[in-house]
């Protein structure tokens, strides 16, 4: 998100809550979220694939909800409106192809129109027949995560993102040899994975509640958070979407308050300390030990303020849009062991893996003939599930070792804290040397997590190695 | 959450008084610092305040940069952001002999890393004065070959620090009437431009469009975010530099200098039977030699590439036919006799091809060591060694 999407979006939210009664609002936001995703698509060197990325976004939203209804739930006549002016709204993106680049929605020309229809007559054939499959039958829903999943796959890992890329490629007649894997941006498809995951999961649990078209496409694509989250529950959302309450003067504070904030942090804060933030080619040029080390605490601050800042701006739109978003950091930096860093570092993430990772593996692994003893089922637990964490940023070894630096971390941290907790509770009669030791956890925590950003921040595992010896005087 | 507590849980509700006072108050601020702003014009002073030098080392040579991201350097326009950025910005050490510099992007060093440039690699040669002082060398050079723009830095720099010895390199292009104020340095810095033309009756228009002249929105705290952000990048990219010892960038691949030249024999429109010294800037020259008042000055005619290609009978190189560049040398003879100045002409003392990188006035490493021991005997010459 852009500046100018902010203000645009802010605005929009304003004069929406102060002119339209709830029920037009609630379709208004559907509306803007339609219009919001092919706004944010970034324009990708591949043609038509900036317009077809939205609008398979779309296909699949329409496709999830499908497959996650209630059993029993028939299609009303609002889910026609809703399909039917999703359809519209994207024929109506499509006509942008006569218009100057600079009144058009779209980073690039749409493709032609006749395309565009095959595209819907094909998506809309595929998604009539799957409506007479009923919702919440396990095969559909099994086969969607693993479809979800494997898309996610693709686009996530580099030699099968380059192979689609070269695919597409063919398929557009620009040469397949020019083809690269950070080709397929593919913008909030990320969010909206865990969201559609998430409802899947809960269709089969029994614990989704009967959603509309309209309810779950603007749940699944909720503009202020479909590029960087947070990743709401949908039975959370829709009770607020349900809900939407009138102009409030205190909301409007709150709401404005947190997108200043969240533009602070990110467009001052971190987009200055992007400048001196560790990166490949500033790792490979440092000179010395230290100047590493400012490198890497940049970076460090840069990350937090980036993310925690779209995250208050999503927060404070969403407040403006009468939906409250939950929190997604609580000052982790200040944190005093690894295990309240990831309660207060990117929440709603690491819920839904605790959700739908953690808790069903541990689950299983009790289930077996031979159970693993509560140290093993922590370590297994805590590696998978951070793992899982490393691999929603992207399938490379970078993220499965600070996935594991971090599994690793919160075991170690969890067999520390099983037997040190007598000793934690005699400090209680000692004020000055527990306030001593809790500065001390903090400050350790916090260079666990920057060093674990070396992982992160650079593209090759190799050039990490390198860095992360020289951090430490190697 | 905790965190956002004094947002959801205020002492006092958010009511619609409380926006109105926010709202009036906002508005008083935002007008009373815009007018503050072009009342006091602070960014001089601003300017000057940097962490070069304190927290982070200076820079080797001045600021300059179109690709910020990749050279942890940019190009501003604030002489007193650019000089604070600067190692000349230190005093001076007890025994050192302090020589300033200034010139074009030849000295600047295009494609050279600091130690590799004239100033870099006179340092490194640990030169001593006879007096037992050792010699400092201090890149001022910038790239845009305008002597205006050379004097503005030498203006500005003496303003700020003791020196005893003022080298200045140019070549020809430097001299061209037309182009003095096409440097972006001087067309922003229009104060004291017009303060040279003034105090030494240089032959340049004051009123001359191309010195971008601020309305008074311009000078508003709105209208000069440019120039604050400028600042404030400039502090920053001094983290970046400090760990990299990275002021440019270097591109694996660049354009070389041409050998094979067009068949034009005219400078910059000129043709010979056209030419008349008046369309050189020696009033510049001169002006600079007044400007240092007692502080040796030392002129070096820089080096340049002598094409053997095509059409090298009619050019020297890309910049110059052979007619003007003589003519050039002529004048710039008769003037160092008519003045009495100290002049190092080196114009072609290494005309081997092999000698320049992208362009006929920029040096290898290699070769500017050639132009570094002949600059620095100069210079411990001229010191009285």
């Amino acid at each position: 998100m852009t500046l100018t999407h902010i203000l645009v979006f802010a605005a929009a939210a304003l004069l929406a809550l102060i002119a339209l009664p709830a029920r037009a609002r609630a379709w208004t936001l559907f509306v803007a979220s339609v219009v919001a995703i092919y706004w944010l698509q970034p324009a990708v060197t591949i043609r038509r694939l900036d317009f077809l990325f939205p609008t398979a976004t779309l296909g699949l939203v329409a496709l999830a909800w499908l497959l996650t209804r209630v059993p029993g739930q028939r299609l009303t006549r609002e889910d026609a409106a809703a399909a039917a002016l999703i359809v519209a709204l994207v024929l109506l993106l499509a006509f942008g192809r006569a218009l100057d680049p600079a009144y058009r929605i779209t980073p690039s020309v749409p493709p032609p129109l006749g395309m565009i229809l095959l595209w819907l007559a094909a998506g809309g054939i595929a998604l009539a027949a799957l409506s007479r499959v009923p919702g919440g039958r396990a095969r559909p829903l099994l086969a969607l995560v693993v479809g979800i999943v494997a898309l996610f796959a693709v686009l996530k890992t580099e030699a099968l993102a380059t192979e689609a890329g070269r695919l597409l490629r063919g398929w557009t007649g620009q040469s397949p040899d020019l083809a690269r894997a950070d080709e397929l941006q593919w913008l909030g498809f990320s969010y909206v994975a865990f969201r559609l995951l998430h409802t899947a999961r809960d269709r089969q649990t029994g614990l989704l509640p009967a959603l509309t078209l309209r309810e779950y496409t603007t749940y699944a694509i909720f503009f202020p958070a479909f590029t960087a989250g947070p990743i709401d529950r949908a039975e959370r959302f829709l009770g607020d979407l349900r809900a939407l309450p009138g102009p409030d003067t205190a909301r409007f504070v709150q709401g404005g308050m947190r997108i200043a904030v969240g533009i602070g942090k990110k467009f001052i804060l971190a987009d200055s300390l992007a400048i001196l933030a560790l990166d490949a080619a500033k790792a490979g040029a440092a000179t010395s030990a230290l100047g590493l080390w400012a490198l890497l605490y940049a970076y460090t601050f840069q990350i937090y303020l980036d993310f925690s800042g779209y995250s208050d701006i999503a927060i404070g739109l969403g407040q403006w849009c009468g939906v409250k978003l939950p929190e997604n950091f609580s000052q982790p930096y200040l944190k005093r062991n690894i295990t309240a860093f990831w309660q207060s570092w990117h929440i709603t993430l690491s819920q839904w893996v605790r959700f739908y990772v953690f808790s069903p593996l541990s689950r299983f692994l009790l289930t077996r003939p031979r159970k693993p003893t509560p140290t093993a089922l922590a370590l297994v637990g805590q590696l998978v599930t951070m793992l899982a964490i490393g691999l929603w940023h992207g399938v490379t070894w970078g993220f499965v070792v600070w996935g594991l630096w971090h599994g690793v971390g919160l075991f170690v941290h969890k067999v520390y804290s099983d037997r040190t907790r007598a000793h934690y509770l005699r400090l209680r009669a000692h004020p000055r040397l527990g306030r001593a030791v809790e500065v001390a956890g903090v400050l350790v925590t916090f260079h666990f997590v920057a060093l674990g950003w070396v992982w992160f921040a650079l593209p090759d595992i190799g050039a990490s190695w390198d860095v992360f010896v020289r951090l430490l005087g190697g | 959450m905790q965190t956002w507590r004094w947002l959801y849980k205020p002492g006092r509700p958010f009511d619609g008084r409380f926006i109105a006072r926010v709202l009036v108050k906002t508005a008083l601020l935002f007008v009373a610092l815009n007018v503050a702003f072009v009342l006091l014009d602070p960014l001089p002073a601003l300017g000057r305040l940097s962490l070069y030098n304190r927290v982070l080392p200076g820079r080797a040579r001045l600021p300059y940069g179109e690709n910020p991201a990749a050279s942890y350097n940019l190009s501003l326009f604030s002489l007193e952001a650019m000089f604070a950025s600067h190692e000349v910005a230190r005093a001076p050490a007890r025994d050192e002999f302090r020589v300033l510099l200034i010139g074009d992007s030849a000295a600047w060093g295009i494609l050279l890393r600091p130690e590799e440039t004239l100033a870099g690699q006179i340092n490194a040669a640990g030169l001593v004065t006879a007096d037992g002082r050792r010699v400092r060398v201090y890149n001022l050079g910038y790239p845009t070959m305008s002597l205006t723009k050379d004097l503005l830095l030498l203006d500005y720099a003496l303003s700020r620090t003791a020196a005893d010895l003022i080298v200045w390199l140019f070549t020809l292009e430097s001299f061209d009437t037309q182009t003095q104020l096409d440097s972006p340095l001087v067309q922003h810095n229009p104060a004291p431009v017009r303060a040279l033309i003034a105090r030494y009756g240089l032959a340049q228009d004051p009123a001359d469009p191309r010195l971008v002249n601020l309305s008074t929105w311009d000078k508003t705290l709105i209208g000069r975010r440019r120039a604050l952000a400028d600042l404030l990048r400039l502090q920053l990219y001094g983290v970046p530099w400090a760990v990299t010892g990275i002021d440019q960038e270097y591109p694996a691949d660049y354009t070389p200098r041409a050998v094979d030249l067009p068949a034009d024999a005219t400078w910059h429109g000129l043709r010979e039977d056209l030419f008349a010294p008046a369309d050189l800037a020696f009033d510049v020259l001169r002006a600079g030699a007044e400007r240092v008042g007692d502080v040796p000055l030392l002129l070096v005619n820089e080096p340049m590439l002598i094409s053997t290609g095509m059409n090298s009978e009619l050019r020297y190189n890309f910049f110059y036919p052979r007619w003007a560049y003589d003519a050039y040398q002529r004048l710039l003879l008769e003037e160092r006799d008519a003045h009495g100045w100290a002049l190092l002409d080196l114009g072609a003392t290494i005309p081997d091809a092999d000698c320049y990188t992208d362009s006929a006035v920029h040096l290898t490493p290699a070769c500017t060591a050639d132009l570094a021991e002949a600059v620095g005997a100069a210079i411990v010459g001229a010191s009285g060694g």
